[in-house]
């Protein structure tokens, strides 16, 4: 009986098939960014509403949406005029790197696009272990959620570059702590970037727009 | 429940290494979770015991390494657990600190 010695990382497929997407995209000129929370938190919400913000901005984006079933998403969002690409994951709680690549042709076939989003199953547990060549993570929690919810699911609010927190019109009716939110987040965190929006009133919007186009316009320059 | 799909990522290095050391049978399979993975140690188990019956791994053992969350002050270079989340220097309490060690999930070695 003998050792035999591995040393690597358990996901190192995937990671490598996550660095071929992220240097498809680079070479592309397009960014990307993977969006992931609990089910029902608002992220296709948020897209929805940073349609109308980016077409402002003149930043044309599309969209891969990721779900256990049904194309109800991708069909809300091809409403604002952004394409949508639906792929169903069956029962896999996650998107991974592969599923992407195979997404990647329709992706550089959208005219002129700056951006990718890729909306991520509503899951805030199994995402934050699977790259998928995005540039950033972007966490959404919602203020019906509670405000510990960061220290709950540390992983993925670790993994993230920004947290959005939605349904900031809601609050007010719940137990919600919008300091001890942030206060949570940044201890898991402290380099998350933070947004506060509420998508049923378009409230805060905006401001991640805006953000968001900053990094799409830094991201060309590398 | 993506401890399944980790458990795939895990079997298929496994046997890819098996038939390169030609083994037909195995032992011990040593891996690495850290803390602040999304990666649950006991459902991984479950997942693996149950994954690797009627293969060549069947019968082998899982040995999970859990690695603690851990900083190093960028201040005074002192290393220690993070607990809490907490990210204050014990010694200098500077609050610059980088995070070494709780990521992980790496594949260690298999024995047999």
């Amino acid at each position: 009986m003998h050792e035999i010695l591995i040393e690597e990382k358990i996901l190192a497929r995937n990671d490598e098939i996550a660095a071929r997407n992220r240097n498809a995209l680079k070479e592309r000129g397009i960014y990307s960014i993977n969006i992931v929370s609990a089910p029902g938190a608002g992220k296709t919400s948020l897209i929805e509403r940073m349609a109308g913000e980016l077409k402002n901005m003149g930043l044309r984006f599309a969209v891969v949406e990721g779900d256990l079933e049904g194309d109800f998403d991708s069909k809300r969002i091809e409403r604002h005029g952004v394409p949508a690409l639906q792929i169903t994951t069956g029962r896999a709680c996650h998107l991974d790197a592969h599923q992407i690549s195979h997404a990647l042709p329709w992706v550089f076939g959208q005219d002129s696009i700056e951006l990718l989003v890729i909306e991520n199953v509503g899951n805030m547990v199994c995402p934050a272990e699977y790259d998928l060549g995005e540039d950033i993570m972007v966490t959404v929690m919602s203020t019906t959620e509670g405000d510990d919810k960061p220290l709950k699911y540390p992983a993925i609010f670790s993994a993230s570059g920004a947290l959005v927190i939605n349904k900031t019109d809601l609050a007010p009716h719940t137990d919600f702590d919008m300091n001890r939110a942030r206060e949570n987040a940044l201890k898991v965190n402290p380099y998350l970037k933070i947004f506060e929006t509420s998508c049923r009133t378009g409230s805060g919007v905006g401001a991640w727009a805006t953000y968001l186009a900053g990094l799409v316009k830094d991201g060309k320059k590398k | 429940m993506h401890e399944m799909s980790i458990t795939r990522s895990i079997v298929e290095t496994v046997e890819r290494e098996m038939d390169r050391a030609g083994l037909a049978r195995l032992d011990k399979v040593r891996i690495r979770v850290g803390e602040l993975t999304a990666v649950e140690p006991d459902v991984l188990r479950f997942c693996f015991e149950t994954s690797i019956k009627g293969t060549r791994l069947e019968g082998a053992a899982l040995d999970i390494e859990e690695v603690p969350l851990t900083g190093r002050c960028r201040a005074c270079g002192e290393s220690f657990r993070i607990t809490g989340f907490a990210s204050v220097c014990p010694k200098c309490k500077g609050t610059d600190i980088e995070r070494i060690g709780g990521t992980e999930l790496d594949i260690v070695s298999i024995e047999g």
